[in-house]
């Protein structure tokens, strides 16, 4: 019968191209990791493609700790080569990474990154903040009147007459993100630190390293919403809540102008220049991290590593520039680092 | 009897005597009530028509400018001293100059092109003009010159993509205001645009490359298209067509023709009905166990994509095919048996041609439904991946990575580019045109063949 034929054929196609999977070797590079450098690593995988003979690279996004959690699964054809993350690689994943044979790792440091505070463009005048505003308004414990107490504020008002009297809302990166942990480094606990909140945690006798983690903690009761997605999605609630401040990449920021205004911190507004200077003070850089081992087996991957973070691409007039990224004074020494190959 | 006379006694002594025309309380309150039924209905179905109408023209509305772009006739004069630097027209040589080697060509081109309709532009410089046009271009020529090396030196007429801001300009997306803030273009080249506009250099026409076109990166939502996914999708669904039909006809001739009436015939019917009603998301995380973890099938592929989809899709098939074979008369098979068939070519020759459109029906379904599944994917690598890469060939393009439409259309609305945000619309309209044709195609195969008994 016609029907038993093509159904035999049919399975034969799905068995045959099964096993040519696992036998075939793979000749496009591949990258996967934060969803902050993935805008970065399209840019550079397109140009790669139209001006090399290697196949465009492939590019997944998925964030930092899956994309490294990835790059550390081993070495050969059916792992990743290159790990893009918006962290420097943790001590803890040097070693799975070194447990599963992927001992010999290049890292890369692409160019800096602001994040900035920024919220809807017709909404109340949220234009200047401190890291104290912020750790006022979202830390779970804070000082009042020289005392530590449980936050009572809920609105900015109440602790900076400056700011409006709005209701406290904010959206911050989910701890998953890789902003998030420069969020609580560089804003919550620079503010722990200025209010004197810090030195009254060990006042009340708690060790510094409990103080340092108590310092990180975000208050739990609805006024700071934590967002798992991307940047999409805290301009939807940005839209959606009038009296909401939202934390972005400055690249995200640039592209949604006319729905965002921006706030200064500390009295520097965002922009590449001050981010470059090192004026502003929430700032991170970013990375690529690359298995030596594949260098030579698959092809193309020195030469993407090489493309990526030279002077056309990532230099101050290039095209990632151009999208936002502050490009590194010190691109020269990351470019010779690649070009030997010099591991972590 | 009693009754007869009982009744017939009782007749007179009626007190109102009714008229059929005249409706007593009763009446009217049930011939209301009916009334009142009649009116929720029709207002459910009007809600329900609002929201369809509602949907469908957000969705065009949104989504029909995705299928615009707008496009530049620019002339290119290709040096000779630029791109081929030793004269010798070797191919080499020639793809040594990269993409930014050819970018003043392109700034000089349009230069020229603005001075040629005699605008008077406040610009200068030739790099000025670098925001009007795509990022694409560049490449789009170097390709011409790598594949027709003998035109450097002549002046070549290029249609090339406009910059997305210019082409958002044009579509209403982009206005003076939104742009007074916008770092990447000036009101002055909107003012170029539109007196390119005006000249006819700078048109707005269908974009055939969106249906066609591969996924581009985030500096050049204008250069995106659907095309590759697509191809994901036409592969993930020839591997669902080709393991769920054969699986699922098999296992319903079986269960229903074949199989004893027993306890365990009973678990595994009670246990393929409850699997249709499974979250599709547990498909794609045992997916990702199964065939990625355990054996090793590469992430992203289509072929892995098509076989989590198949074990979501089984249980439908499954359904509808039984439902189509218990559909057939017993009549039918009692007098191929009565006439010494065997049971097997009562089966084959006499039960499933007639139940064949209803298992078709039910198969081309649950096809359409495999087809804008996007949870299963999600979790085996086939979303935020950006498919550049054209499969070359069969097997290519079972194993390679790639993305899926809807999984496309999801990453797209997740971009920071507005612009994008009107390509996962427009996207969105042709996942739809697949689902409508496919869900025709069922139809019109019922009506046609369907027999009545």
């Amino acid at each position: 019968m016609s029907f038993a034929k093509l159904t035999a054929s049919t399975l034969a196609i799905a068995a045959v191209s099964a096993t040519a999977a696992v036998a075939q070797s793979r000749d496009n590079v591949q990258v996967a990791g934060s969803s902050t450098v993935l805008p970065y690593a399209s840019i550079v995988a397109e140009a790669f493609g139209e001006n090399f003979d290697f196949p465009t690279p492939v590019v997944e996004s998925g964030g930092s700790s899956a994309g490294l959690k990835r790059f550390c699964e081993g070495v050969g054809e059916n792992t990743i080569d290159v790990a893009n993350a918006s962290r420097k690689i943790r001590e803890k994943e040097i070693k799975a990474c070194a447990e599963a044979g992927v001992t010999d790792i290049i890292e890369v440091r692409i160019g800096y990154d602001g994040i900035v505070f920024a919220s809807q463009f017709d909404g109340p005048a949220y234009t200047t903040f401190t890291q104290s505003d912020i750790f006022n308004a979202l830390a779970p414990k804070v000082m009042v009147g020289g005392e530590l107490v449980d936050n009572p504020h809920s609105q900015w008002a109440d602790f900076n007459p400056d700011l409006p009297a709005e209701d406290i809302l904010a959206f911050i990166p989910g701890t998953k993100h890789g902003t998030r942990e420069v969020f609580e480094e560089k804003v919550i606990a620079a503010g722990c630190e200025a209010t004197g909140a810090f030195e009254a945690m060990m006042a009340a006798g708690m060790s510094e390293d409990d103080a340092e983690d108590a310092c990180l903690e975000v208050r739990t009761d609805g006024r700071s919403v934590d967002i798992d997605g991307d940047y999409t999605e805290t301009l939807a609630r940005i839209d959606a809540n009038a009296n909401g401040i939202g934390v972005f990449g400055l690249a995200f920021y640039e592209n949604n102008t006319d729905k965002l205004k921006v706030a200064t911190m500390a009295g520097v507004a965002p922009s590449t220049e001050t981010i470059a200077s090192g004026e502003y003070p929430v700032s991170r850089p970013l990375f690529f991290y690359i298995k030596k081992a594949h260098i030579g087996v698959i092809p193309g991957l020195k030469e993407y590593a090489e493309f990526f973070i030279s002077d056309e691409i990532a230099g101050g007039d290039g095209p990632l520039a151009q999208y936002g990224l502050v490009s590194d004074p010190e691109l020269s020494a990351t470019q010779e680092a690649v070009a030997n190959e010099k591991t972590m | 009897m009693t009754d007869m006379t009982a009744s017939g006694a009782s007749a007179p002594v009626r007190k109102h005597a009714t008229s059929l025309l005249a409706q007593d309380a009763r009446t009217k309150r049930r011939n209301a009530a009916e009334t009142r039924f009649k009116i929720y209905g029709l207002i459910a179905v009007g809600i329900g028509l609002t929201f369809l109408a509602v949907l469908l023209s957000s969705i065009v509305y949104n989504g029909v400018r995705g299928f615009q772009q707008t496009f530049v006739t620019l002339e290119v004069e290709l040096l000779a001293a630029k791109l081929d630097k030793k004269g010798e027209r070797n191919i080499d040589d020639i793809k040594k100059v990269s993409t930014f080697g050819y970018a003043p060509l392109i700034d000089t081109a349009m230069q020229n092109a603005v001075a040629k309709i005699g605008y008077d532009s406040p610009f200068e410089k030739a790099k000025e003009y670098r925001p009007l046009l795509s990022a694409s271009v560049p490449a789009q020529v170097r390709n011409y010159v790598i594949a027709n090396p003998d035109m450097i030196g002549e002046t070549v007429e290029f249609r090339v993509l406009a910059a997305s801001r210019v082409d958002g300009y044009l579509k209403g997306r982009v206005t003076r205001d939104s742009i007074a803030r916008d770092k990447n273009i000036d009101a002055a080249h909107l003012d170029i645009t539109d007196a390119l506009h005006d000249e006819g250099v700078l048109k707005k026409t269908f974009n055939w490359d969106f249906v066609t076109g591969a996924d581009a990166s985030e500096s050049r939502a204008e250069q995106a298209g659907i095309g590759v996914s697509m191809i994901g999708s036409f592969f993930m669904m020839l591997v669902v067509l080709g393991l769920s039909l054969p699986i699922g006809v098999a296992a319903s001739i079986y269960l229903e023709e074949f199989a004893p009436q027993n306890r365990f015939t009973d678990l595994i019917e009670v246990n393929i009905s409850n699997l249709a009603a499974v979250p599709s998301i547990v498909f794609g995380i045992l997916g990702l166990a199964m065939f990625i973890q355990f054996a090793h099938l590469p992430q992203s592929a289509p072929l892995v994509g098509g076989l989590v989809l198949t074990l979501m899709t089984l249980p439908t098939i499954i359904i509808s095919t039984r439902a189509s074979l218990k559909a057939v008369p017993p009549s039918i098979r009692d007098a191929a048996l009565g006439v010494g068939a065997s049971k097997m070519q009562t089966v084959f020759h006499h039960v499933l041609p007639l139940a064949a459109p209803g298992i078709l029906t039910g198969t081309i379904i649950g096809l359409a439904q495999a087809l804008g599944e996007t949870a299963p994917l999600l979790l085996i690598g086939m979303v935020g991946f950006i498919a550049s890469n054209y499969p070359e060939g069969l097997v290519d393009g079972f194993v390679s990575p790639n993305s899926a439409m809807p999984a496309q259309i999801f990453e797209w609305a997740k971009r920071a580019d507005p612009a994008y945000y009107e390509r996962a619309w427009a996207g969105i309209i042709i996942l739809l045109l697949f689902l409508v044709t496919m869900n025709a195609i069922a139809i019109i195969l019922r009506r046609r063949f369907e027999r009545r008994w």
